[in-house]
């Protein structure tokens, strides 16, 4: 098993009240932030976390540094906005270091709006986290007494006030510019790109939205530095990566580990296993949004990161990894993500607003076993006719799991329908 | 007069110094100025919607709409709990579709529906961010939402009957 030697994200783990502002600051904590405001240009401090490798943990995997060297310089002012809206069926990984290491993520929002010259940033909480808002507003004032944000941070020239922001239950508002949108007051509804937000963002401003995993790399990585971070991980995905593991399996929870660890480390040597020794069937390695890979040897062996997923026709995405074993049925499972992105569909694209409608009517049926092996088709057929046609991603994922669970597990639809008479 | 400004006046003061000081910022205000009725009203009510599109200078109609988008929003009130269990794939997964449904015939409702003494609405929602901990339900009320996880029958009812003795 490749344990961690340490915790980078889930430090909380290794050290006891790392929620505590004094804690944090014995720990270490605030130092990275002090060193870019007082030592380092903010372009060196973007290069540094280019040079690190980082890829955006929410679930696209984009490079972290790119992404802020793209903010536009001629449009001011500029905004930072930490997403954590995590609402992805299977992903709980956010939520554990929003409410355990919540410095060390404040800390990396800051180093972002240092790095792309922001005096202002919002944290977008899904309205669900209202105790931990609660909590981060408390963080946040506790480091303005401290000095460490406010006006003139560390007694420099630099400024920084962070906001926290409620949604108030849409998943869609995880879409970074349906966040935007919320922020703004407006139904979240995924805008129109380009332009991209660092050009057009929150009140039509330059704008870097992160994940909330994404910036808790950050400060080690300033203070550590780039080539310490690529010590971990794979050379195109470095660094650690925090996996929920959810579903049919005997520890779900989440695991940090390095990118490039197998999906059978994960769910049989941390996860411990199947329950009740039933056997393995499936796995949904991106929550609901994901592709199914059918768990045979070749699935386990495969490292999980961002360039060897894709070759088992699926995506590492937000890495939430959920396990379907032999107990299930597959029809079951579709109707399930079915309905969920039926219901948190934004109703703007009518390919997704109405196709998720149909593929709910049509998998309702099937695992009802009312169907006949025209319906499948019929389900295939819509799914077909969502893809590639919507603004956002949310269409497109609603058919991953429905178009590569019909092909890879026929054998489960020839079991629920019914012979057609014609 | 506005109620919820004569009322509140501080904290919405401290909401809105969150966004820019021109009216797109008092716009953003919105969201959060809906929270402050719900709690105040226990659900936002005609008045309260009037109230929230003054303070914010937008349209009745346009707070409609954002009460009809988010699903946290409620204009029509309901048991002064609510208890909201995830049946979402992982949830489901482990249990959360029999523990709903054995909650709701221990308590003589079904699913969607609110307990006769008014007290406790019991809903089926989307991901709650708990799926390693299920069965999870958040628990709603104006004052506030709180998380329960790791939950069987037996532990939810015991809340149940402590949220009824007050």
């Amino acid at each position: 098993m490749t344990d961690m030697a340490e915790y980078i994200l889930l430090r909380h783990r290794d050290i006891p009240g790392l929620d505590q502002l004094e804690t944090y600051r014995q720990n270490g904590g605030f130092e990275a932030w002090r060193k870019v405001v007082s030592k380092m240009d903010p372009a060196d401090v973007t290069n540094e976390v280019k040079a690190s490798g980082l890829r955006g943990r929410g679930g696209a995997g984009f490079p972290t540094g790119l992404k802020w060297s793209f903010i536009d310089e001629q449009s001011w002012p500029h905004y930072v906005v930490a997403n954590a809206d995590e609402s992805e069926p299977g992903t709980f990984k956010d939520r554990e270091i929003l409410e355990f290491n919540p410095y060390q993520f404040l800390e990396g929002v800051a180093i972002c709006a240092y790095a792309i010259m922001a005096n202002d940033a919002y944290i977008y909480l899904r309205g669900e986290f209202w105790q931990i808002a609660n909590k981060l507003d408390q963080c946040i004032a506790a480091m303005e007494s401290a000095g460490f944000l406010g006006d003139k941070v560390f007694g420099t020239k630099t400024s920084l006030h962070l906001h926290t922001h409620l949604g108030a239950g849409a998943y869609i508002c995880g879409e970074e510019t349906a966040l935007l949108e919320s922020i703004e007051g407006n139904l979240g509804q995924p805008r129109l790109r380009p332009p991209f937000p660092p050009a057009f963002g929150i009140y039509g401003k330059p704008t870097i939205v992160n994940n909330v995993e994404t910036l808790t790399n950050v400060p080690l990585i300033i203070s550590r530095g780039a080539g310490w971070y690529k010590s971990t991980g794979t050379e195109k995905s470095p660094g650690p990566k925090i996996f929920s593991l959810s579903g049919c399996v005997n520890r779900p929870g989440n695991y940090e580990l390095p990118l490039g660890t197998t999906f059978r480390e994960l769910i049989f040597d941390h996860g411990r296993g199947i329950p009740e020794e039933r056997k393995i069937k499936a796995i949904m390695p991106a929550g609901a949004s994901s592709s199914m890979i059918i768990a045979n040897d070749v699935a386990l062996a495969t490292p999980m990161d961002y360039e060897s997923v894709p070759k088992l026709g699926a995506q590492l995405g937000s890495a939430s990894v959920i396990v379907i074993d032999d107990s299930v049925s597959i029809p079951w499972l579709l109707n399930k993500t079915v309905h969920f992105f039926t219901h948190e569909s934004c109703g703007k694209c009518t390919p997704c607003r109405e196709g998720t409608y149909w593929m709910m009517h049509l998998t309702d049926r099937i695992s009802q076993g009312k169907a006949t092996m025209n319906d499948v088709l019929l389900l295939q057929d819509v799914a077909n006719q969502i893809k590639g046609k919507c603004l956002c991603a949310l269409g497109e994922f609603s058919i991953e799991a429905v178009l590569t669970g019909i092909e890879r597990f026929p054998a489960d639809f020839e079991a629920v329908t019914v012979k057609s008479n014609s | 007069m506005n109620a919820l400004l004569q009322k509140h006046a501080d904290e919405i003061q401290v909401i809105l110094a969150k966004y820019p000081a021109d009216k797109a910022g008092k716009r953003s205000g919105v969201m959060p100025l809906l929270y402050l009725a719900q709690r105040e009203y226990g659900y936002i009510t005609k008045q309260a919607l009037r109230e929230v599109a003054e303070i914010c200078e937008i349209t009745e109609t346009e707070v409609t709409s954002i009460i009809g988008f988010y699903s946290l929003y409620y204009d029509q009130p309901s048991g002064k709990y609510r208890v909201q269990v995830c049946t979402d794939l992982p949830c489901a997964l482990r249990g959360a579709e029999e523990f709903l449904e054995k909650l709701c015939e221990n308590l003589g409702i079904k699913v969607g529906e609110t307990t006769p003494d008014g007290l406790i609405k019991v809903e089926a929602v989307m991901c709650l961010a708990g799926c390693d901990k299920a069965p999870v339900f958040q628990l709603q009320s104006s004052e506030g939402l709180e998380y329960h996880e790791n939950q069987t029958v037996d532990s939810a009812l015991e809340l149940i009957n402590k949220l009824r003795q007050g």
